[in-house]
């Protein structure tokens, strides 16, 4: 019998990084495609309100609820450096900065992108598997135009909104737990919470999560136009798309957060 | 010059007097090595051509190469007198009106009801409502789905997909239908079904087919056999029988590169792709003494 040849690590990791570089520049051109098909017909109106629909409606009693409750437990944690200090009333700031120019951003981005990213992931790579993209393009409908365009459209502008719904909410847990457990008054912590932030938080708040929701619907239709293994592949494919939109957001987020500082400083 | 004639109400698709498929030295190939190669052949309008071989010969890439929805590293591929592997995405969205394809699982759209799919192209086209209801109860009647409109892909059996399909392909009129295996995976009796739509869509609209199968005896029966318009049923043709449709068989099989011979003894420093292995007339796939053509016999 003869010895299996042996490949050198070297090609292996050339192709790994051939593949890679491949990987990325497909992802750049479906991107790159799907926000051109916005400046040239046809248009799928109805597709993108049911992607509006699914993804804004559908992923509302999520975004609340994790929210309320992270609002509440931020007050909590930071409640107890402020009564080292005697300083309670400040939580109101804390909490609505912190809320509004990161947690309510980034947490409504991982989770519309775990619900959504994956959703997109599975229904478009079931769509490949059994060749009803094919079948699309068969029949003279660009698949970008019909499947991707519409689910970015819509995350871009689902995704600020459920981010102020959340950052609001947010508020809300804040303010019943500072309420129950620090003895503070709504008045008192809405004032402070409001005065607290100014338009560049604001700024900050509403374009972290559009660069956020464009990351998970491309990653998700990314993921699942390029299918490959039967329903295995779907499966992988529907994990992976949210690992990456995962990361990708985080990775964002840092500099994203020093971009905005960085206008913020020179704008505002 | 085109002609178009009517038989039994129905529109036949026009004569433009070249091939309806012309492939010329086509080669296409992916990660994994070449899967198809020199490959070059002609469909004449209105002729009927079945692609045989194993799996993983490359039929279906044959289909989708004359679809367009792949692109060939090599060659040229012609369709209906257009240099299709030169088509911007844009233009072949526009010219893939013109085909249909019956893929081999049939591809309906899950969410959508029978009436959807079968609607589809034409609401793609812009085509008034009005216009559509007839044009849809027309086709599933073809198919005899006509009871099905409201019904979703996951509600029908895997026969019924194959008809809805071929209605889907049919709506929009097209001059060359695609079968990739229609009938593979049916029981005998719903595989005669759909052989059946296949002859009346070819006999009565005047499409050119290209039919990819590992079923000789799919291809044998649209060799031997017409749909009589007039009586509405399957008729055998008579020897010497002038037919305006005649049907070829192609059979592919692996070959080695060195000496590009298709089933030529190879040797492990060979690369393998696909090739022509078998053109010819069904009279000729008969009386071949080849063992790899007999394969397809027994």
């Amino acid at each position: 019998m003869k010895a299996e040849a042996q490949i050198p690590i070297r090609v292996v990791l050339m192709d790994a990084f051939r593949s890679f570089v491949l990987s990325v520049q497909d992802y750049s051109l479906l991107a790159w495609r799907s926000l051109t098909n916005v400046f040239s017909g046809p248009h799928y109106f109805s597709d993108t309100l049911t992607q509006m629909d699914d993804i804004g409606v559908g992923s509302l009693p999520i975004v609340l609820l994790a929210g309320f409750f992270i609002g509440a437990v931020l007050v909590l944690q930071t409640a107890t450096q402020f009564v080292r200090f005697g300083q309670t009333a400040l939580t109101g700031d804390a909490v609505s900065i912190a809320l509004v120019r990161e947690l309510g951003p980034t947490l409504t981005g991982l989770l519309v992108a775990g619900r959504c990213a994956s959703g997109i992931a599975s229904e478009l790579g079931s769509m490949q598997v059994t060749e009803q993209v094919d079948a699309m393009r068969a029949m003279g409908t660009d698949p970008y135009r019909k499947l991707v365009t519409p689910r970015v459209v819509a995350t871009l502008l689902m995704v600020p909104l459920l981010t102020a719904l959340n950052d609001f909410v947010g508020l809300l847990g804040g303010c019943v737990a500072a309420m129950l457990s620090l003895r503070l008054g709504a008045v008192e912590f809405w004032t402070r919470a409001i005065n607290a932030l100014d338009f560049g938080d604001l700024m900050q708040g509403l374009t972290k999560p559009m660069v956020y929701g464009f990351i998970l619907a491309t990653v998700g239709c990314y993921k699942g136009l390029t299918v490959r293994g039967g329903t295995q592949g779907v499966g992988r494919a529907t994990t992976q798309a949210v690992v990456v939109s995962s990361v990708m957001i985080i990775i964002a987020d840092l500099f994203l957060t020093k971009f905005a500082l960085y206008m913020s400083n020179k704008i505002f | 010059m085109a002609t178009a004639s009517t038989t039994a109400g129905y529109a036949r698709a026009e004569l433009h007097g070249g091939p309806a498929v012309k492939f010329t030295d086509v080669a296409i190939g992916f990660d994994e090595g070449e899967v198809l190669r020199g490959i070059s052949f002609e469909v004449a309008e209105r002729e009927t051509l079945v692609l045989l071989g194993e799996t993983g010969t490359g039929k279906t890439l044959t289909l989708k190469l004359a679809a367009g929805l792949l692109r060939p590293t090599a060659g040229r591929v012609e369709v209906l007198g257009e240099n299709v592997s030169g088509m911007s995405e844009r233009e072949l969205l526009a010219f893939r009106r013109k085909i249909g394809f019956v893929f081999q699982e049939g591809a309906l759209f899950d969410s959508m009801t029978v009436e959807e799919n079968v609607a589809y192209r034409l609401r793609q086209d812009q085509v008034p409502e009005a216009e559509i209801a007839p044009r849809v109860d027309e086709v599933l009647e073809f198919v005899e789905m006509s009871d099905t409109l409201d019904l979703l892909p996951s509600e029908l059996s895997g026969g019924m997909r194959r008809r809805v399909s071929i209605a889907r392909a049919l709506v929009s009129r097209p001059e060359i239908v695609l079968y990739d295996s229609p009938t593979a995976g049916l029981d005998p009796v719903t595989s005669q079904t759909i052989i059946t739509l296949i002859l009346r869509l070819r006999d009565v609209y005047g499409v050119t087919s290209l039919l990819a199968t590992h079923r000789l005896q799919d291809g044998f029966a649209l060799a031997n056999f017409r749909f009589d318009a007039t009586e509405k049923s399957v008729v055998r043709i008579a020897k010497g029988e002038p037919s305006e449709t005649a049907t070829r068989f192609m059979v592919y099989r692996q070959i080695a590169s060195d000496n590009g011979a298709a089933g030529a003894d190879t040797d492990e420093n060979d690369s393998y792709g696909n090739g022509i292995y078998f053109d010819g007339t069904p009279q000729e796939v008969m009386n071949s003494k080849d063992p790899y053509i007999k394969r397809f016999l027994t």
